[in-house]
């Protein structure tokens, strides 16, 4: 018996897990996925719980609710990854021997990479990409009088890159609610050139800020935070004062992957952008956020991905040359507060554009303009996340490569995607 | 796609001049362009940088972060933000020919 080793039962080794199953032949592979966690989290509800649209358990299910029958699931924590003799060595002592590894452990937060940062977490720093961060923060918010809130993020590539943007907008959203927004001073800091870097989302979507009294600050790459002062300070000894300070910290592969010797400076895996296959070691793959690959880090890639790497590993598994391609396709609703949402389709080579989603004309969604059948949208797909997406059923009109049909490419020009 | 002539040679560059060909780089256009961004000399500094980014963006099909042209390329933080002021990766990508930094909106 031949065995598929995958370390991570999150969105991507999930989904994974879900395809292989359907597709191998269980009389000579078996399949074994690895985790140390017990709670499957939907990330996506973490941006929405601080606001109050959602409970913990509308973000929080079993992981082994979702492993499909016929795969081994391991609640354990991984010690280290051995590439050179295939094998996994787990805490409890016990070995794994692999003949295909798949890499999906994801990225997360490091809140320690900034000198200060944690002097007052979760007191008047908070993240919202944890469960505990979304849910201090929505008491923060909950109980705030106002002042100086600033939403930031430290640098790229950030899980759903979008999100911080979103965070802001949605705070604009709640403190109006509220009857607080004239007691907030709400600023939006980034160590990119402009809240938004592409031309086309820049004139389409670049009135938001102006239109809700937002600040802007940007190319600020931040080296320490002084929680008594309450400041942000960058390399260039620029300043940035809060009271509310809620932050994207550095992102980071798991600390298994820099253990094992196999990620970069991020560690994260050097990985083929097309095939998904790992530069250094041919029998192992890596899909979602662990890759170092050029796009987004979000759930929709891993969707996609997923579906190329399941064709890939079948070929790999028959000794063919790989025939599925990745084209780095990502699609992502974006909240821009006031119950209204964006939505945006790109891939590695092909920009946001204007146009209708998933159907050409029919949408019902548009891209790159903001209505409030988007936001609803958005809302919906927590239900498309846990009965479809998780478990790699066909999602309606949505398919593993882009398409162009129903989208305004007049506009483009060919540019490189950073994260 | 716009064109715009720089230290004699026509290139193809975006809405804000970055060049969009980057095998139409050279070590003239690149002081062409460190000038018309405040940097009226490169010095052996800048070229360390310049040639990181252009390395790294080959491998990797991304711009570095200013963390990894530290931890990667042992380019010191400081003298990026001395030597490229306001701004250096967007400043440092267009002098060596990249796109500017990006998010995905």
């Amino acid at each position: 018996m031949k065995k598929i080793v995958i370390l991570g039962a999150g969105t991507a080794g999930t989904m994974m897990a879900n395809h292989l199953a359907r597709k191998i032949n269980h009389r000579e592979w078996s399949i074994t996925i690895v985790d140390e966690h017990r709670s499957h989290y939907y990330q996506p509800g973490f941006l929405l719980l601080p606001f109050g649209f959602y409970s913990e358990k509308d973000v929080v299910r079993n992981k082994a609710d979702f492993i499909p029958g016929r795969v081994e699931f391991l609640m354990e924590k991984v010690e280290l990854i051995d590439p050179r003799n295939n094998r996994i060595q787990l805490l409890n002592g016990k070995k794994l021997d692999y003949h295909i590894l798949i890499v999906a452990t994801g990225a997360k937060i490091v809140p320690d990479e900034i000198e200060g940062l944690e002097d007052s977490w979760h007191r008047d720093i908070f993240d919202f990409y944890t469960i505990e961060g979304a849910k201090k923060l929505r008491e923060k918010l909950a109980n705030w009088e106002g002042g100086k809130m600033v939403v930031h993020l430290a640098e790229m590539p950030i899980k759903c890159p979008v999100a911080p943007l979103e965070f802001t907008f949605l705070s604009d959203w709640f403190l109006k609610k509220k009857g607080l927004r004239d007691q907030v001073d709400l600023t939006y800091v980034t160590p990119l050139s402009g809240a938004f870097t592409k031309q086309i989302c820049s004139d389409v979507l670049g009135h938001l800020l102006v239109e809700k009294n937002i600040n802007l600050v940007t190319d600020f790459s931040i080296e320490r935070v002084d929680s008594q002062r309450k400041q942000m300070v960058s390399y260039d000894e620029k300043k940035v004062d809060y009271d509310l300070l809620v932050t994207v910290p550095t992102n980071m592969g798991d600390p298994l992957i820099k253990r094992s010797g196999m990620g970069d400076d991020l560690n994260f895996i050097p990985t083929d952008k097309h095939t998904l296959q790992s530069k250094q070691h041919e029998n192992i793959f890596v899909l979602g956020d662990a890759a170092d690959v050029p796009t987004s880090k979000a759930g929709s890639v891993a969707h996609f991905q997923a579906e190329v790497l399941t064709g890939n590993i079948m070929n790999f598994m028959k000794g063919k040359a790989f025939q599925h391609s990745s084209d780095g396709h990502a699609n992502c609703f974006i909240e821009s507060g006031d119950g209204k949402a964006f939505l945006i389709d790109f891939n590695y080579d092909i920009e946001p554009v204007q146009g209708r989603f998933p159907f050409p004309i029919l949408g019902p969604f548009s891209l790159l303009k903001e209505t409030r059948i988007n936001h609803l949208g958005k809302l919906a797909f927590r239900w498309m996340y846990w009965n479809l997406l998780l478990r790699g059923r066909p999602m309606p009109g949505i398919t593993t490569h882009m398409t162009k049909a129903g989208k305004k490419l007049s506009s483009l020009n060919k540019e490189y995607t950073h994260a | 796609m716009p064109k715009k002539e720089i230290a004699g040679v026509s290139v193809d560059v975006n809405e804000e001049d970055y060049l969009t060909d980057s095998s139409q780089w050279n070590r003239e256009i690149a002081i062409a362009i460190a000038k018309g961004e405040g940097i009226a000399i490169l010095n052996d500094f800048h070229w360390q940088v310049i040639d990181f980014l252009q390395k790294d963006f080959e491998e990797k099909g991304t711009l570095p972060t200013i963390r990894r042209m530290n931890k990667a390329g042992g380019i010191s933080t400081k003298e990026l933000y001395e030597y490229f002021p306001d701004g250096p990766l967007k400043k440092a990508s267009k002098i060596a020919g990249l796109p500017k930094p990006q998010s995905c909106v």
